[in-house]
């Protein structure tokens, strides 16, 4: 399999390139931006020390500048999927590979190259967003003055203004927050982000927002996109492939529009990304939906 | 960049970040430290009310010292519990950082802040006990002892952060319980001579006991530190195991918390 660069990635005019060593990875014909191969995890849970299978014998190949979703149904391995990409767990069974690099052995090369927004928007409360930013840059060797004209441009672009990054993140609404843990992400250049279900609780229009700057960042950014989420109509709009997990294997990768078909075919009508769901994981999306709401009231 | 270079500067990151975290708890900060002056006073004026000079600066020496120390302490054990509690903790985590870097950072901090806070609580004290005669008193000794016990203290810090590492919903508490434990033995206010005899074995373990009684050789006794090298080589066979232990240690607990899922946000 080649790797799949864009005309425009080719020829340099779709903004600037991260990192030239990239590059220099990409013009290896069979590098892809992430190899995930026979994944496995297991957690030790409760007093019987049983063990529970949250990720079985997964999976996948990304390519350079591709936006793939993971969908699936609550506790289906999807944030433990993108836990194991960020290093923020071990791996029990199989490979995973970033530009490249092996997760295990090369981890501070792999910790370079990613970053991740997740459901919860995590940061010191009390600090401002240019604070929090400013040690999130430094973190990744950025330099502080060139973190703080970036903080200032990215979270522009999100729609906050200068005069809102020097006060508390307690005050800013949940989607202001989430834009701003958007722009901590891209402010280290990720060759690989992984947003884990960034839009979930968003208004509609923060989320229309954070979805028209993913696809911003697909047309003028050098960036690989792994995106969870619940919102079908978003994974349909954003992803160029979508992988659907059920209770810690994959059921089915395709297009939208292949899985759309294939679906049809066994259904026998026009099928919409929910029948998909439906189908793979064997529940509803509201079924999802009332889940997650009795588990915010617990 | 260098390794070096970019290591420092994650290492400043965390130096940045407590102070910023310093600066937007302001009322927090003024409150701690008001009560750490009562505290310190209220403790030395049970010497005032015996009349006796002697043990007036013996508490005054135990109230000064032991706030730097567990202000020091506190500083470096709460390094995971802090993010596990603001929810930062996989971010910081995730970051091309080495470890060592970040307790570096948290290091250099807990001392800068413990050297002030310590110092405002000296300052209280003098104006408030104009009566204590320190013209006999060897300050060098009692600076070289809170250097090395620094160190030997960095060292405890580092194990007990991990604490939160491994329990998480119990580390936290499990810093704090040591940190009394620490209280008790160490000889703080009173020598440990009085203490029952197993409680003696545990003070010989405790940095804090060779810190003070080195601090009051130098003070109230006017002892140079060749005079109370008793004390000395025990804070630095300390400070030079517990430090690369616990940073060893540190690694193996993250590891054992990324393979068992405890780096995730509880709460």
């Amino acid at each position: 399999m080649t790797a799949t660069l864009t005309p425009e990635l080719k020829n340099g005019s779709a903004g600037r390139t991260l990192l030239p060593e990239l590059d220099r990875l990409a013009s290896r014909s069979t590098m892809p931006a992430l190899l995930i191969e026979d994944v496995s995890k297991r957690f030790v849970v409760g007093r019987k020390r049983k063990p529970v299978t949250a990720i079985s014998h997964v999976s996948m190949r990304l390519e350079r500048g591709d936006i793939h979703g993971i969908l699936g149904a609550n506790g289906s391995g999807k944030s433990t999927l993108i836990r194991l990409i960020s290093g923020l767990l071990t791996l029990d069974e199989g490979r995973l590979e970033v530009f490249g690099h092996d997760i295990e052995r090369d981890e501070m090369a792999v910790k370079r190259l990613i970053n991740r927004v997740s459901v919860d928007a995590a940061f010191f409360k009390k600090l401002s967003p240019m604070e929090n930013l400013l040690f999130a840059a430094r973190l990744y060797g950025l330099d502080g003055g060139k973190a703080k004209r970036d903080t200032l441009e990215i979270l522009a672009r999100l729609g906050i203004s200068a005069k809102r990054v020097g006060r508390p993140i307690e005050q800013m609404s949940r989607g202001m927050q989430q834009k701003v843990s958007i722009a901590r992400a891209l402010l280290t250049s990720p060759a690989l982000l992984l947003l884990d279900e960034p839009t979930t609780g968003l208004d509609p229009r923060s989320k229309l927002d954070v979805q028209s700057f993913i696809e911003e960042l697909r047309s003028t950014h050098d960036a690989t996109i792994v995106l969870t989420t619940h919102d079908l109509a978003e994974a349909e709009r954003l992803c160029g492939r979508i992988t659907i997990l059920n209770d810690g294997r994959v059921v089915a990768e395709d297009t939208p529009e292949g899985l759309m078909t294939l679906t049809g075919k066994r259904l026998g009508r026009r099928a919409t990304l929910e029948d998909v769901f439906m189908t793979y994981t064997g529940r509803s999306l509201d079924d999802d939906v009332d889940e997650d709401e009795a588990e915010s009231e617990d | 960049m260098t390794v070096v270079a970019h290591e420092l500067k994650a290492s400043y990151a965390f130096i940045e970040r407590n102070f910023f975290l310093t600066r937007r708890y302001w009322g927090w900060e003024l409150a701690f430290l008001v009560y750490s002056v009562a505290g310190a006073l209220s403790i030395s004026l049970i010497g005032a009310d015996q009349g006796s000079p002697t043990l007036l600066l013996t508490l005054m020496v135990g109230a000064i010292f032991w706030n730097y120390l567990s202000v020091v302490f506190s500083w470096i054990a709460e390094t995971i519990s802090v993010e596990r509690w603001e929810g930062t903790l996989e971010y910081t985590m995730m970051a091309p950082i080495r470890r060592s870097s970040q307790l570096l950072g948290s290091v250099l901090y807990a001392m800068v802040y413990g050297l002030v806070h310590t110092t405002v609580i000296l300052i209280a004290l003098i104006l408030f006990f104009p009566q204590v005669d320190l013209s006999g008193a060897d300050p060098v000794t009692a600076v070289a002892f809170m250097l090395l016990g620094s160190f030997s203290f960095v060292g405890i810090g580092m194990i007990a952060a991990i604490l939160p590492l491994l329990y998480v919903e119990r580390g936290a508490q499990m810093t704090f319980v040591l940190q009394s434990c620490l209280l008790l033995v160490s000889g703080v206010y009173y020598s440990v001579d009085i203490l029952p005899g197993w409680m003696q074995v545990l003070s010989h373990l405790s940095p804090a006991t060779y810190v003070l009684h080195g601090v009051r050789a130098g003070l109230i006794d006017g002892a140079p530190v060749s005079a109370v090298l008793g004390d000395v080589w025990p804070l630095i066979v300390m400070g030079a195991v517990l430090i690369p232990f616990g940073l060893w240690a540190f690694g193996r607990a993250e590891r054992y918390a990324k393979r068992t899922g405890k780096l995730k946000r509880v709460g």
